[in-house]
């Protein structure tokens, strides 16, 4: 396992830096000019002095190396002295945003909490919903259980955030006044009132997108412990005399969660991704807002890096669910 | 055992129904065996007969719905299975009656050990710890005879053979020596060495235990070898039932002739083709109202048409205890 691991991790270092290519070219294509947002009185002598300050008249492949070095080589460093209180990285250059002149990783560090709390608790109330209904619902397939999670499972699968967002809103912000509409970046949790605050406005944000994830996870469990509950295995082990919640529980379900929490593990990179819709709909100061707001403004760097943080957790996250698959199935072993 | 004493297992008049869309499925109609401790009972029929459908209804081992079993009693000891809670029968499970199944390949469960799998019912059934259930799992797999059975506990199904999984199979069925060891074509998918080597397994073991044995097969070559008593089933019935020597010398119903017909002989003349039983085994809407095997009878009159038989004896003794069959045909009314 070990050393499948570690050519796992080298065999990522050429494909991450081939994604990188590919997405710094990608974005660089794309049409938009990071002047477009400066006023259109501002000379066009003074524009192209900001173009070269930002070093945006560079050839491709010199930003492109440029990005590479500062990416791989002056941020940890810069990391490294924000822990230890060094000072390897004085005087070298960082990402710097096109849009606000701050270098990326500090906004980035700025928007991760926002993100994490809200959409990274979604996923973990979602998963922890959806695993007992699809349980419950294969076992008793076709049930009034079973009919009620599918029809749940499909509205919130085929029901954008945006739409259940903004009914969420009418109805306990406007309506019933129980929620705030709109997120308050600035609540800092310090005693139980202001943690009630906190709870109170990610009620809905958090609502919207568990229910999203909890749509899609109930169903693999649900069709996972159905393949399962049909096998031989299970009749031995009730032909051993078990009590049917041995049987489920243990024998039929530790086989059905290998492949749900492979899917589980594929799903953790998308919390990190922001749910910009659901975070626009909320006005979550998050990542996925601040992408968006980068893509607006043709902020280059910050859509690169952002993008390209996005690839490495998915690289990484692929990897884990490997690792995860051989590890709760032991046919599979990769060394 | 001698005749008289009490059997082990007592089984009148099971009836089983499946309930599906297209209506009901009378699958088993009132079969009524028992088995003598110590008795190894053949139970030969061609796939969809019956067999394995019987066996499962005596110890709720049919998922319900669809299954529902709807008359008849299945008497251990003195008491009547189908008459018990789930969890007394679940107490009955594994400890009083063990089962073997067809397929050794997907019948353990892959993602746990071995061991593991043999302790279970120790610790549910015996109460054993931990510790002692390992201790006992190691001498049940050494007795069924797989090597280095102490390491082997930690080993997972995919590391076993095929033959190596139905040692271990049979290991769980007898882990809490029971009375009744109900196989289920055991060697149906294991390759013919290896069915020879469990066979004699199952011979050794019925000698050093001593507990009585179903053995549902439609290898008559099998049945030959091992039983002591053999009852044939078609339809969902026990069409004829005799000791084994009785039934190939002497068999009597259409069917059980037709089914010794089928087997290819290695010796004698080869000019003839071998012998098939044209046509499919009959799917029961109701219950039947005549001989299931009639549409494939050679022998079959009007009465065989209107009428399904009932068991009856050809011997002296009594129907279940000699020799029995169901049929109307007798030389007599072949020459009326």
């Amino acid at each position: 396992m070990l050393t499948f691991t570690i050519r796992r991790l080298l065999l990522a270092i050429p494909t991450l830096l081939f994604i990188s290519l590919v997405i710094f070219l990608l974005v660089d294509f794309a049409p938009g000019s990071p002047m477009s947002q400066i006023p259109l009185t501002v000379p066009p002598e003074v524009r192209m002095k900001i173009i070269e300050a930002m070093g945006a008249n560079e050839p491709i492949f010199v930003r492109y190396l440029l990005w590479l070095k500062q990416f791989f080589w002056v941020e940890p460093l810069v990391m490294i002295d924000g822990i230890f209180g060094t000072a390897y990285a004085e005087g070298m250059q960082r990402i710097v945003s096109w849009q606000s002149r701050s270098p990326v990783m500090d906004i980035i560090w700025e928007r991760l909490p926002q993100t994490m709390t809200v959409v990274g608790s979604a996923y973990v109330i979602g998963v922890l919903i959806a695993l007992p209904i699809g349980i419950y619902s294969a076992y008793r397939q076709y049930s009034w259980f079973d009919q009620f999670g599918t029809l749940f499972a499909m509205i919130g699968f085929s029901v954008p955030t945006f739409f259940t967002g903004v009914v969420l809103i009418l109805v306990f912000s406007v309506n019933l006044g129980w929620f705030p509409s709109i997120y308050d970046t600035t609540l800092k949790v310090t005693d139980w009132e202001s943690f009630l605050k906190q709870i109170k406005q990610m009620a809905m944000p958090v609502a919207v997108l568990a229910l999203y994830n909890a749509a899609q996870i109930s169903r693999y469990m649900r069709s996972s412990l159905l393949d399962n509950l049909g096998q031989d295995y299970v009749r031995t082990a009730r032909a051993k005399g078990m009590p049917e919640r041995t049987v489920v529980l243990k024998h039929v379900l530790r086989n059905s969660l290998i492949p749900v929490v492979t899917v589980i593990a594929l799903g953790i990179p998308t919390i990190f991704g922001g749910a910009i819709i659901t975070e626009q709909v909320f006005k979550v100061n998050g990542l996925g807002a601040l992408l968006i707001n980068a893509i607006h403004g043709s902020d280059l760097p910050m859509v690169q890096t952002l993008t390209f943080i996005f690839a490495v957790l998915i690289v990484m996250f692929n990897l884990i669910a490997d690792v995860l698959y051989g590890m709760l199935d032991p046919r599979i072993r990769y060394d | 055992m001698a005749d008289g004493a009490a059997p082990v297992l007592d089984v009148q008049g099971l009836q089983t129904v499946f309930r599906t869309r297209g209506g009901e499925v009378h699958a088993v109609n009132s079969v009524s065996f028992h088995l003598n401790s110590g008795e190894l009972l053949g139970v030969v029929g061609e796939s969809g007969s019956g067999k394995s459908v019987t066996m499962m209804s005596l110890i709720g081992l049919l998922p319900s719905p669809p299954a529902d079993v709807r008359a008849g009693t299945v008497m251990l000891g003195n008491r009547d299975l189908l008459k018990i809670s789930a969890d007394d029968l679940r107490d009955v499970r594994g400890a009083k009656v063990g089962f073997v199944f067809q397929n050794p390949m997907t019948s353990l469960n892959p993602v746990f050990m071995v061991g593991n799998q043999i302790m279970e019912p120790l610790i549910r059934h015996m109460g054993l710890t931990r510790k002692q259930a390992a201790v006992r799992a190691a001498e049940l797999l050494s007795m069924v005879g797989i090597p280095d059975a102490k390491a082997r506990l930690n080993a997972y199904p995919h590391q076993f053979s095929g033959g190596m999984r139905q040692r271990v199979m049979i290991a769980i069925a007898l882990a809490c020596d029971p009375d009744v060891l109900i196989a289920d074509e055991p060697t149906t998918a294991l390759d013919v060495t290896i069915q020879a080597q469990i066979l004699e397994l199952i011979k050794d073991l019925r000698q050093k235990l001593g507990m009585a044995i179903v053995w549902i097969t439609h290898d008559l070559g099998v049945i030959a070898g091992i039983a002591d008593r053999v009852m044939v089933m078609y339809g969902g019935q026990v069409v004829e039932q005799a000791p084994v020597r009785e039934l190939f010398a002497n068999p009597q119903h259409p069917y059980t002739r037709a089914l010794l017909k089928t087997i290819p002989s290695l010796t004698g003349e080869r000019e003839e083709r071998l012998q098939v039983i044209e046509g499919q085994p009959p799917i029961l809407a109701g219950p039947p109202t005549s001989c299931p095997f009639q549409a494939r009878c050679a022998h079959a009159f009007d009465r065989c048409r209107t009428e399904n038989p009932q068991r009856r004896a050809i011997d002296d003794s009594p129907v279940g205890r000699g020799h029995d069959v169901a049929c109307h045909w007798t030389p007599e009314t072949a020459h009326a």
